[in-house]
């Protein structure tokens, strides 16, 4: 006999202003099975829970219905409560009369009428559910970071620190991502690689670290605490462990003619290359798509005047497997391609250049060592034209919808700089809002404008049009003074927008996280949960998940770590009990289940039956891993013989909803 | 078809608990209006649908069903949406051939992020089903109610 207990939730105001909770908990209470039905002000609350508990010690009940916000927030909390008044967690239902009924709805006749719905819909499954017991899985007591820029290198460091291995991930030669080109950060104008390369260096050292720089993840199995992960080492022709970083090949290499990444392609590199003097670890890679040797081979300069024995142009890709217990993702960002904007002339014109090419034309270690000159010819600067907001909080195809949110900061950096260090150069910034939160920021901007005295107007540049005595036309509305204006510019700035780096959508496919329309990762809860993916194990760090500047990524990286730590400590932890599992006597030994089990959890044994005429036959029926499972539920619509469920989901729980909804 | 203003349709929406129970419980704290109509099932993956729950569904009296997962390469169990999306597919041709309008269901991909996705795509599916006017053909009149 079923002895159910169903508990309405107030929450405040929340539920009950739009639902009669009274008329929820008297309706409920008249169900087949319900022996108490009460509603109270905060169902979560400590007294809340007490209410719950009491009830399960005094009415002894079977199951729990909580007709509350949703099961995603304390589906939890609840299952915890009755636990500890002995009943078990999973004879836990939650009825979702919050973010699913009373947030969307106003009319409260038909708002109590769906809440009464829905709440039996849970009544009747929970008088289907049975008691769970969760597996225990171990940890392995490794984890793995992806992307080796800032957010990486302190998540590496931060879980180094606790005493666990850490391996890093990297896709470029070197370790340092975005930062290590910038040349100053705002609001305090101290020096990115001053902070920076004492923190790459200090990763490289660590001798819980582990970076496989040039590498990439190829494939991920497994689940939280025991990912297996490949990881493909691309072949670079230059034997790491050798590599003594002391540049000479780079120097000899006579093909002199690639683009410079690094520099953002301002200027060349030779085939075989170090990206930057303090890149780490400080080893030369080289460039199949440029290297004499590997297209025709000859050549073969490096490898004469390596006097380490390094460069080994037979070199292939390899793959790594290692195992994990915990995965943090920081694959950071890029500047969007401008292709689409030709009213800015980037394309045409070698002068239009973007924020992060700036960075560089600025940067001591940068092409003109630091003096700012036009790329075009060379000369300086007397008039720079900054455009904000090219392709973010855009309502087209062409841009993004989202604001991008460093590039008001930097703009006034670069501004401030610039009026600094040539005072005689005149600095324009066309805004659309100078959005300035965070702190010491809008002091920082003010100071660009009352004290380096540089020119905001609001209004969009309309078009950018290179004239032929080597000037810019810059045609612009100001907004504020309501006029058109036109500026006879040097340079122009594009503060473009940022995106998340290409490979983060197939690791997102690869790591079974969800991603949003921007593909930046979405956390677990947006405020509750931020550096959590909804995936367990997964975790996430930097601008992978949405635009931001470096405190905090640096801090994002560093709540990473901590919840990887906080799984990491633990030498067990528990499955999800909501597992297939098959009716042994139904089964027909068929595969259809196997074949769509995404973990390979399904296994066929042989298992003896013993027959009515009292022989015994052994028949071939399958068998679920329940420490594998992850409790999808395909295989339980592939069965065709109905012998396969779900627990938590099963088929009958399913089927009594629909009949509870449809009634 | 003349269409009754005052039919309230029965819908029944499946909803993934990774992307699309999520989007739903965005667009609840949103504040993001869509009938009352809609009353949603939360299932570990769109994949646990079997056809059978939504011929269930409308043999008690659901004039629609809608089933929601996460976008195709998003699933958090790797390839469920793709078998969820297979399934609909053949279920869609036997409808055809039972003479069920193909439109009372519906398969749908809504990520955790698409609050405002989740309540436009409810409010649109009602509106259709309210146009198709109630399931008849299909309703085994013994459950209907008294």
């Amino acid at each position: 006999m079923q002895r159910i207990g169903v508990f309405v939730c107030h929450c405040g105001t929340n539920i009950a202003a739009t639902v009669d909770v009274k008329a929820v908990a008297e309706a409920l209470g008249h169900e087949a099975g319900v022996v108490i039905a009460q509603d109270y002000q905060y169902m979560c609350s400590e007294s809340g829970q007490e209410l719950v508990k009491s009830a399960i010690r005094e009415q002894k009940l079977t199951g729990v219905v909580i007709c509350s916000c949703s099961p995603r927030m304390h589906e939890n909390t609840f299952r915890k409560a009755a636990a500890s008044a002995g009943l078990n967690p999973y004879l836990v239902e939650v009825a979702n009369i919050r973010e699913q009924c009373s947030w969307i709805h106003k009319d409260i006749a038909t708002a109590t009428e769906k809440a009464i719905i829905l709440g039996k819909a849970a009544v009747a499954k929970v008088a289907l559910n049975t008691p769970l017991t969760s597996m225990e899985s171990p940890v392995v007591k490794r984890a793995l970071v992806i992307g080796g820029g800032i957010a990486g290198i302190q998540t590496a460091l931060d879980i180094a620190e606790a005493g666990f291995d850490v391996d890093i991930v990297e896709k470029n030669p070197t370790i340092g991502g975005k930062m290590a080109q910038i040349d100053k950060t705002f609001p305090t104008l101290d020096c990115a690689a001053c902070i920076l390369t004492p923190k790459m260096v200090e990763a490289s050292q660590n001798e819980r670290i582990t970076i496989h720089s040039f590498s990439e993840v190829e494939d991920v199995k497994g689940f939280v605490g025991n990912f297996t992960v490949k990881i493909k080492k691309k072949a670079r022709f230059v034997d790491e462990t050798k590599c003594t970083g002391c540049g000479l090949c780079t120097e000899k290499c006579p093909m002199k003619k690639v683009p410079n990444e690094f520099n953002m392609g301002l200027d060349n590199r030779s085939a075989i290359y170090i990206p930057f003097a303090q890149a780490v670890p400080k080893v030369a890679t080289i460039d199949p798509n440029y290297c004499m040797m590997l297209k025709t081979g000859k050549c073969g300069v490096c490898s004469k005047v390596c006097s380490a024995g390094a460069i080994d142009y037979k070199q292939q890709d390899t793959i790594i497997e290692q195992q994990y217990g915990a995965i943090v993702v920081a694959t950071g960002f890029n500047p969007i391609k401008l292709d689409k904007y030709d009213e800015f002339a980037y394309n045409q014109c070698p002068d239009v250049v973007t924020s992060l090419e700036l960075e560089r034309l600025m940067n001591a270690a940068g092409p003109n060592g630091g003096t700012l000159l036009r790329p075009s010819d060379k000369t300086h600067p007397h008039t720079i034209v900054f455009v904000q907001c090219v392709g973010s909080r855009c309502d087209d195809e062409k841009g993004k919808p989202y604001c991008s949110k460093i590039c008001c900061m930097y703009t006034a950096k670069h501004a401030m700089l610039i009026r600094e260090k040539y005072p005689d150069t005149e600095v324009y910034v066309f805004y659309i809002d100078v959005r300035t939160p965070g702190k010491n920021f809008d002091e920082f901007y003010r100071r660009a404008v009352e004290q380096y005295n540089v020119h905001y107007i609001k209004g969009m540049v309309g078009k950018v049009t290179p004239k032929s005595d080597g000037k810019i036309d810059v045609q612009a509305s100001d907004l504020l003074a309501n006029e058109q204006l036109h500026i006879n510019a040097d340079m122009v700035v594009l503060a473009a927008a940022i995106e998340p780096d290409k490979t983060a959508r197939p690791l997102a496919t690869m790591l079974t996280t969800q991603m949003d329309t921007n593909d930046f990762f979405t956390e677990a809860h947006p405020k509750l949960r931020p550096v959590e993916s909804a995936t367990a194990g997964i975790f996430l760090s930097g601008a992978c998940q949405g635009p931001k500047d470096i405190p905090e990524t640096v801090a994002q990286g560093s709540a990473a770590a901590a919840k990887a730590i906080g799984l990491l400590c633990k030498n067990s932890i528990t499955c999800n009990p909501c597992t297939a599992h098959s009716d042994e006597l139904m089964c027909n030994g068929c595969s259809s289940c196997e074949k769509v089990c995404p973990y390979g959890a399904i296994t066929y044994i042989d298992k003896e039956f013993r027959m009515p005429d009292r022989t015994t036959k052994i028949r071939r029926v399958a068998s679920v891993n329940p420490a594998v499972c992850q409790g999808c539920g395909a295989c339980t619509v592939a069965c065709p013989s109905g012998a396969m469920d779900l627990s938590g989901f099963s088929n009958s729980q399913i089927m009594a909803e629909v009949d509870a909804i449809c009634k | 078809m003349q269409v009754n203003e005052n039919f309230e349709p029965v819908i029944v929406a499946f909803c993934c608990n990774w992307c699309s129970y999520a989007g739903a419980d965005l667009s609840g704290t949103n504040r993001l209006n869509y009938p009352t109509n809609v009353k949603i099932i939360r299932v570990p993956c769109s994949c646990r649908v079997n056809p059978m729950f939504i011929l269930r569904a409308f043999q008690k009296g659901a004039d629609g069903v809608i089933i929601c997962g996460c976008h195709p390469g998003d699933c958090h169990y790797t390839s469920g949406n793709y078998f969820t999306r297979r399934r609909i597919t053949l279920l869609y041709s036997m409808l055809d051939f039972l003479g069920i309008e193909r439109n009372r269901t519906r398969l749908e991909w809504v990520s955790a992020a698409e609050g405002a996705k989740f309540a436009a795509t409810m409010q649109q599916f009602t509106e259709d089903v309210k146009a198709l006017g109630p399931n008849r053909r299909l309703e085994d009149l013994r459950c209907r109610k008294q």
